[in-house]
């Protein structure tokens, strides 16, 4: 009796409202979702009024040579944090284009270590992210802006590195690689 | 006058006081077992999914980071559930044809979501927000356990407010170093009260117990 009558008091309104959390399902919309799709031709504001280096790698028709901002320490840290996240699954922790993916079958991508993308401009791997390139699906949705050119910083890095001779460290550094540090 | 109780009697008496007390006593705790069980907080019970995802295999076999999918658990309150281009983003060639990722594949050309079983499902009259917890250094696996190990998703505690407010009292024996956070494999050496003191000095944490913390 006692268990009845608590039971009949379980009601799950308060943790369940009637309000749309992120993602949930609509019984309002016709398709369910509760996260409206965006009008086409939205424009975002998110980097406060439209700057077409920025947010497209190109100037005119140009693919960009240049960088939108300063490419500071901390924002090669961000890139390289970031291509770990997003690039090294196919592209490799090296940018080799072994990543563990390509290890699993997917079709693999050039090195950045060719001459063709070591001549690359900047904006040309801005761009890649941004729409894509062969297999390589678009990582708009998941890389902001920002972030994107810190990732094509990062890989001009790389490029750099795997190209390096001792003559590009600095002398008071040199002791530190004698080790047989990694290879 | 005759006795109306023979001397046995003490020993019933004696046996229904505490018998009694003792059924109420069960009563209260099978109440409480149950209460306790999986049946309502979900501990260890993996959940009917539209497709079998395994964590373990991507994160583990395929060491793909949480933020490749998870995108904005570092930014925003919701960590973000990948949309289907991302599951195509590698199955567009890998395992291209596999029967198990039919629904995924349909859901792409549909452009229809596909409606996953919520794990972690906070009641309504509670606010959370990832990106506060990740930045102050709650690493994914206090919470979420070795998700890299686990073939199906299953919630790995209760999400009862004694367990929020465990951390929220002492943060410090909790915190994780913030270069760990997404680490899966992290196992912090030396004592964790002597590091989480310093941490929760070096990163600002309070200990947030008011009622309008969560509730809001």
């Amino acid at each position: 009796m006692c268990a009845v009558l608590l039971l009949a008091s379980c009601r799950r309104d308060m943790q369940d409202t009637p309000r749309a959390r992120t993602f949930q399902e609509s019984k309002f919309f016709d398709d369910r979702m509760s996260a409206r799709p965006l009008p086409a031709g939205t424009v975002s504001q998110d980097y406060g009024s439209y700057d077409e280096l920025l947010e497209t790698g190109k100037i005119g028709q140009r693919v960009s040579e240049v960088f939108p901002f300063e490419i500071t320490a901390e924002v090669f840290a961000r890139g390289r944090e970031r291509f770990n996240i997003f690039c090294a699954p196919c592209h490799g922790r090296t940018g080799d284009g072994d990543g563990m993916v390509v290890r699993r079958g997917f079709r693999r991508p050039p090195s950045y270590h060719i001459e063709r993308l070591r001549n690359a401009p900047a904006g040309h791997f801005f761009d890649v992210i941004t729409n894509g390139y062969g297999s390589m699906y678009s990582y708009a949705d998941r890389v902001p802006v920002r972030d994107r050119w810190a990732i094509a910083a990062y890989i001009r890095a790389l490029q750099l590195s795997q190209g390096a001779t001792i003559a590009d460290v600095p002398a008071d550094k040199r002791a530190e690689l004698t080790g047989g540090g990694p290879q | 006058m005759p006795q109306l109780f023979h001397r046995g009697a003490n020993t019933i008496a004696r046996a229904s006081i505490y018998g009694g007390l003792g059924i109420i006593g069960l009563f209260f705790w099978v109440i409480y077992a149950v209460n306790d069980s999986p049946y309502f907080d979900f501990v260890g019970v993996p959940r009917p999914q539209p497709v079998q995802f395994s964590h373990k295999h991507h994160v583990q076999d395929d060491g793909i980071d949480c933020r490749y999918c998870h995108t904005t658990v570092e930014t925003q309150a919701f960590a973000g559930m990948p949309p289907t281009h991302t599951c195509m983003t590698c199955h567009s060639v890998l395992f291209a044809d596999s029967p198990a990722l039919a629904p995924v594949r349909q859901s792409y050309a549909d452009n229809t979501p596909l409606a996953w079983t919520r794990v972690y499902d906070l009641p309504d009259y509670v606010y959370f927000n990832h990106s506060i917890h990740v930045n102050k250094g709650v690493a994914c696996i206090t919470c979420h356990g070795r998700v890299d190990e686990m073939p199906l998703m299953w919630r790995q505690k209760t999400l009862r407010m004694n367990w929020c407010l465990s951390c929220h009292r002492s943060p410090e024996l909790f915190v994780t170093p913030r270069e760990h956070v997404f680490d899966m494999t992290w196992v912090r050496d030396g004592d964790q009260r002597d590091m989480g003191a310093r941490l929760v000095k070096e990163y600002d944490i309070k200990r947030l117990t008011d009622c309008y913390t969560c509730h809001r």
